[in-house]
């Protein structure tokens, strides 16, 4: 198995900058996901690993040898595009074997790969079809398949299941696990999607105009972010935030809830009168009066999904808040609630977004 | 009046409008099989019908007997068919290469490339003609016929535009997948381009086909003569043969519908369908 390295890793097109210096590594096996919002630069980063984009400075290795002048077709790796990309004049089994074929390799192999993939995706019956005659799930199979049979040593996802509607999307994130474990190949995988980097990862790298925010496993994203962008960008709802002053000694003002006050358990507590950010997830607020310090809300959209609530919700001063409360189910829009805030499961930050320990 | 109602109303006034238009379109092309068919005397007859006569194999053989008539539809099929072919070949690889290489100069090439569009074909066929009969002394040779008018920015402009709309993952994925740029080409974006090419061909056969001037100054030997060239030697300061004219000019339609025919198939739409999305 084959790890990938980048080394300081740049893009600039003209004057635009748009990957800054990126530095990390891929082990080999492991499955990592770069997540973040629209113009990242995520999909350039796959997009020079693949080779499709030059680099314009710094070092991607694959397998230990350094690949910045290596042709694509020479990197070990294959692609799974956002689009399926698949030849449309070309039936499914044609689609499968194109690269194959076009590389003379020998045809009993090529033949052996086609059903290998075919039998490992469940595609067989379909060997025979042209992509229109397939739906969108299915054509992602044969994008995915199309990969399989290059027998790459790092798989490349381009937001592959973008354009899935929601149930085919859970179905072929389920598949695309399965087959990381059953090929236990190396797999670098972009999305937008948190959910969708939260359920597939080993690793995640949160990206933001073109820097690396945070590299980690998604749960260590989600309970330890490093600033306060990984920490409203991982999780659903997103996390709440409230504008706070430091009042030393870890102690807070939130000035915009009635000057209500909270204390939080700080290493390296910022100097009294310095502007900070408290952050809650919609699922730590607590029963009122069993926390730090209790928020009055009005109802504005009330979700049930059953299981639990969540309660789409402003403060006095009009600040949106997301409460998740396991025991709402009546709750319904004008309703007024109070939670409070946790003190051991509230996180702070800076006004410049880096996290207070 | 119900939905359907009125659907139906919408295309029974479209048929009663395009009807019509669909038969004047029609006359001319009736007219010249008729005139095909008639004594060259009948055509300017007061007392013109619009029924064809049975004149045709006697006009043809006068048109066989002052031009050699098949043998310069010959030379113009040879022509069309081959230049057709050069020219879809060249302005398809000009146009691959000005959509998938970012070179310096680029936008340069293509301004200059399109920029001969705006030059009236009468500017370039005079230097042409010197160039090519006076410096190479190429007169009366399948090259001189065939290859000055090959080169289309038409065609460029038209084969660009359809593979820049093509999705670039496709031709991304066959490179990643280590598939040769040329196999690119011609497995990939030439069949997807079928309409385009198949518009293109006619668009440039006709072209070909119909080319009077050009053949006209640089063949002057019947051996090398085409088919429009040996028709307008018909037309006399005394005498114009109207009946071998026209004879001549049914028969040149001919290829043409033949082509139309053949190539029409591929003008449908949606052949990407399936591939993005």
């Amino acid at each position: 198995m084959t790890g990938v390295t980048l080394r300081n890793v740049r893009k600039q097109f003209g004057s635009l900058q748009t990957i800054h210096g990126v530095s990390f590594d891929v082990e080999p096996g492991e499955f990592v996901v770069f997540v973040g919002p629209s113009g990242c630069g995520k999909s350039t980063l796959l997009r020079m690993i693949a080779g499709l984009e030059d680099i314009s400075g710094g070092e991607i290795g694959i397998g230990g040898r350094v690949v910045n002048e290596v042709e694509p077709a020479d990197r070990g790796t294959a692609m799974v595009f956002q689009t399926y990309a698949l030849y449309p004049h070309m039936t499914v089994a044609e689609n499968l074997s194109f690269g194959l074929r076009m590389n003379k390799n020998p045809q009993a192999d090529t033949e052996r790969r086609v059903a290998e993939a075919a039998r490992i995706l469940q595609i067989e019956p379909l060997l025979t079809r042209k992509p229109k005659a397939l739906s969108g799930g299915q054509r992602q199979r044969v994008a995915i398949g199309r990969a399989i049979v290059r027998e790459p040593q790092v798989f490349l996802f381009d937001e592959p299941l973008s354009n899935l509607d929601a149930e085919l999307r859970v179905q072929m994130r389920v598949e695309i696990s399965r087959l990381h474990s059953e090929l236990g190949a190396t797999m670098i995988y972009v999305t937008h999607d948190q959910t969708e980097a939260m359920t597939m990862a080993d690793r995640i790298v949160v990206l933001r105009a073109g820097r690396i925010e945070q590299i980690g496993a998604p749960l260590e994203l989600y309970d330890n972010p490093a600033n306060q962008f990984v920490a409203g960008f991982i999780g659903s709802p997103r996390m709440n935030f409230f504008a706070a002053e430091s009042q030393g000694g870890g102690r807070f003002r939130l000035p915009q809830q009635g000057g209500a006050e909270i204390a939080l358990s700080l290493t390296s507590p910022p100097a009294p009168g310095a502007m900070a950010v408290v952050g809650v997830r919609p699922e730590h607020f607590v029963e009122a009066g069993a926390g730090a310090c209790d928020l009055s809300l009005t109802v504005d959209v009330a979700e049930h999904l059953g299981a639990t609530s969540y309660l789409y919700a402003n403060t006095k001063a009009g600040e949106p808040v997301v409460a998740q409360r396991a025991a709402a189910r009546e709750a319904s829009a004008g309703d007024r609630i109070s939670v409070a805030i946790p003190s051991d499961r509230a996180l702070a930050f800076a006004a410049d977004g880096a996290r207070i320990y | 009046m119900t939905r359907s109602g009125s659907r139906r109303f919408r295309q029974i006034l479209l048929h009663a409008v395009l009807g019509p238009l669909a038969l004047l379109w029609i006359l001319p092309l009736w007219i010249m099989v008729v005139f095909a068919t008639m004594p060259s005397n009948a055509i300017f007859s007061p007392n013109l019908n619009l029924i064809p006569g049975d004149r045709f194999m006697e006009n043809f053989r006068e048109l066989q007997a002052a031009t050699g008539f098949t043998r310069t539809l010959l030379v113009s099929i040879v022509v069309a068919t081959v230049s057709t072919a050069l020219s879809v070949m060249l302005t398809s690889m000009a146009g691959w290469a000005l959509v998938r290489y970012r070179f310096k100069g680029r936008a340069m090439v293509i301004a200059l490339i399109f920029g001969t569009m705006t030059l009236p074909y009468f500017v370039v066929v005079i230097p042409q003609f010197i160039m090519v009969a006076r410096d190479f002394g190429l007169s009366n040779t399948w090259f001189a016929l065939i290859v000055p008018p090959l080169f289309n920015s038409l065609g460029v402009l038209f084969m660009r535009q359809s593979f820049s709309m093509m999705p670039h993952e496709l031709f991304d994925a066959a490179q990643v997948e280590g598939v040769k740029e040329w196999q690119i080409f011609t497995r990939i974006a030439l069949p997807l381009a079928k309409p385009t090419l198949a518009a293109l061909s006619i668009i440039l056969f006709l072209a070909s086909w119909n080319n009077y001037l050009w053949p006209l100054l640089i063949s002057n030997q019947p051996e090398m003569m085409t088919a429009p060239v040996a028709l307008g030697t018909l037309i006399g300061f005394t005498r114009v043969s109207w009946g071998a004219i026209m004879a001549g000019a049914v028969l040149m339609t001919l290829p043409m519908i033949v082509v139309f025919i053949y190539l029409q198939r591929f003008f449908m739409s949606g052949i990407t369908a399936g591939a993005v999305k």
